[in-house]
C-alpha cells in the first residue's frame, strides 16, 4: 500500500507533470484562465489519462508478445484517439449532463501530449497494471492541482497595470508559471 | 501555386516572421522541457525538422486521396511513421542525445506544429512548396530552441555545446537549467520578441493561441484561438444541440 501512496505522491507533487516535467503545458497555459474551465479541463484530463492507460497497458502487451513493441507510437496514438473520440460518443448519448459539462474538452485532449507521455512513461517505467493506473491517476491530480493554483495566479495577473510592456500578457503568465513551478520544487526529496 | 507566394518567401517565412515557437507560441512542451543544454535543444529541433519536412511531402502527396472526414487520423498516422523512424535513428547513431530527449521523441507526434502545418500547409499546396515549408518551419523551430538552449546552458552550467567557458563555469545559476529556468527564459525570449514585433508596428499574440491544443490544424484558420471564449462558443453550441 505504501508503494502506490509512494508513486501517488511522488508525481502529484515532485514530478509535477506540467511544472517539473513539462508535459500538458499547452492546456496548462491555454484554458487556465477561468477557474470553472480549468477545473473542467483537470478533471477530463484525469478521466483520458485513467482510460488511456488502462486500455494503452495491455495493448503493449499484445504488441510485446508479437515482437512489434517499436510500433508503441504509432498504435498508441491511434488508440487514445479513437477511444476519446468513442467516449465523447458514448457520453453524449448517455450521460449527456456530464457531457456538456466535460465533453467539451475531450477533442481537445486527444492528442494531449500528457496523456500520450503518461501512457508512454508507464511502459518505459516497468510499471504492473496497478501501477501504471496509480501513477495515471496522480498525474492527472497534479495536473488538475497546477491548473486550479494557476487559475488563480492568472487572475491576480489580469487588470494588473504595474507590468512593464514588454511583458504584458504571454510573458508575464510564463514569469507567473516559472514562480510557481519554483514553488513546486521545494517538494523535492520528499518521497526516497 | 496560384497565389504567387515566392518559394523564397515560402522558406524564409518560418525562420523569423512566422517562427513557429517564439511568434506563434507554438510547440510549447519540447520548447521548455528540451532546452535545457544547447545540444539537446538543436537535437530536438534538427528530429522535429526532419518529421516535419517528411510529413509535409507525404500529406501533400496524398491530400487528394485522404478523404476529409478521416483526414486528422490520416494525418497522425503518417506523423507517428515518420517519429519512430527517427526514433531508431537517434537510437542507432546518437544514443546519448536519445538518452537524454527520451521522452520528448514519441511526443513529437502531438507536437502541433507538425500536425499544424499538415492541416494549414501540405494538403492545400504543392508537393516542393510543402517541403521548403517544412524546412523553414523545421529550421524556425531549430534556431529558437538552439538559442533558448544556449541561453539556459551558458547561465545554468556555464557551457556552451558542452564547452566550459573559464569564470561563468564556476559560478552557474542551476535554477536556470532546471524546470523554472525554462519557464523564465522561455518567458524573457517572448518578451524580447514582442518588442521587436511592436516597435516594427506589429501585434505581438496576446492568448497562447493554436498552442493550447493539438488539434490547432482541425480548425484551420492562421488566427486560431481555442482560449476560453472559444470554448465559451462551443459549449453554447452544443448546449443549442443537446
Amino acid at each position: 500500500m505504501g508503494h502506490y501512496l509512494t508513486i501517488l505522491v511522488g508525481i502529484i507533487l515532485v514530478n509535477n507533470y506540467v511544472l517539473a516535467q513539462f508535459l500538458g503545458i499547452c492546456p496548462f497555459l491555454g484554458v487556465s484562465k477561468k477557474l470553472d474551465s480549468a477545473i473542467g479541463m483537470g478533471i477530463a484530463v484525469i478521466f483520458v489519462m485513467l482510460l488511456a492507460t488502462a486500455a494503452t497497458w495491455p495493448i503493449m502487451g499484445i504488441l510485446n508478445y508479437f515482437e512489434i513493441g517499436y510500433l508503441q507510437t504509432i498504435v498508441f496514438i491511434l488508440v487514445i484517439a479513437a477511444l476519446v473520440q468513442f467516449v465523447e460518443m458514448v457520453m453524449k448519448k448517455f450521460l449527456p449532463a456530464l457531457h456538456k459539462s466535460l465533453g467539451v474538452y475531450l477533442p481537445l485532449i486527444t492528442t494531449n501530449c500528457a496523456v500520450l507521455g503518461v501512457c508512454i512513461s508507464n511502459i518505459d517505467e516497468g510499471y504492473n497494471y496497478l501501477e501504471a493506473l496509480v501513477n495515471s491517476l496522480g498525474a492527472g491530480i497534479g495536473f488538475l492541482i497546477a491548473m486550479i493554483i494557476f487559475s488563480g495566479m492568472r487572475r491576480k495577473l489580469e487588470g494588473n497595470t504595474d507590468i512593464p510592456v514588454a511583458f504584458q500578457g504571454v510573458p508575464i503568465t510564463m514569469v507567473a508559471a516559472a514562480i510557481l513551478s519554483l514553488a513546486f520544487m521545494g517538494f523535492g526529496g520528499l518521497v526516497g | 501555386m496560384g497565389n504567387k507566394v515566392s518559394k523564397l518567401a515560402i522558406l524564409t517565412k518560418g525562420i523569423i516572421k512566422e517562427n513557429p515557437s517564439l511568434v506563434l507560441l507554438l510547440g510549447t512542451c519540447p520548447t521548455l522541457a528540451t532546452t535545457s543544454s544547447a545540444i539537446n535543444g538543436a537535437g530536438m529541433g534538427i528530429s522535429a525538422m526532419a518529421v516535419l519536412i517528411c510529413s509535409n511531402i507525404v500529406i501533400s502527396l496524398l491530400a487528394k486521396i485522404i478523404p476529409d472526414k478521416v483526414r486528422i487520423p490520416c494525418y497522425i498516422v503518417v506523423i507517428a511513421g515518420f517519429v519512430t523512424l527517427v526514433q531508431f535513428l537517434l537510437q542507432a547513431f546518437v544514443n546519448s542525445l536519445y538518452e537524454s530527449l527520451g521522452l520528448f521523441i514519441p511526443l513529437i507526434v502531438v507536437n502541433c506544429i507538425i500536425l499544424g502545418r499538415a492541416e494549414m500547409f501540405a494538403s492545400k499546396n504543392g508537393v516542393v512548396d510543402s517541403a521548403l515549408d517544412g524546412i523553414g518551419m523545421g529550421l524556425g523551430f531549430t534556431l529558437s530552441l538552439t538559442f533558448i538552449g544556449a541561453i539556459r546552458e551558458l547561465l545554468g552550467a556555464g557551457t556552451i555545446f558542452g564547452f566550459a567557458l573559464p569564470w561563468i563555469s564556476e559560478h552557474p545559476m542551476m535554477i536556470i537549467a532546471l524546470a523554472p529556468g525554462g519557464f523564465f527564459v522561455y518567458a524573457c525570449a517572448i518578451a524580447i520578441v514582442n518588442t521587436i514585433i511592436s516597435s516594427n508596428g506589429g501585434k505581438p499574440r496576446d492568448g497562447f493561441g493554436c498552442s493550447s491544443c493539438a488539434m490547432s490544424g482541425s480548425c484551420g484558420t492562421e488566427g486560431c484561438s481555442v482560449d476560453v471564449s472559444k470554448l465559451e462558443k462551443i459549449e453554447i453550441k452544443k448546449g443549442a444541440e443537446a
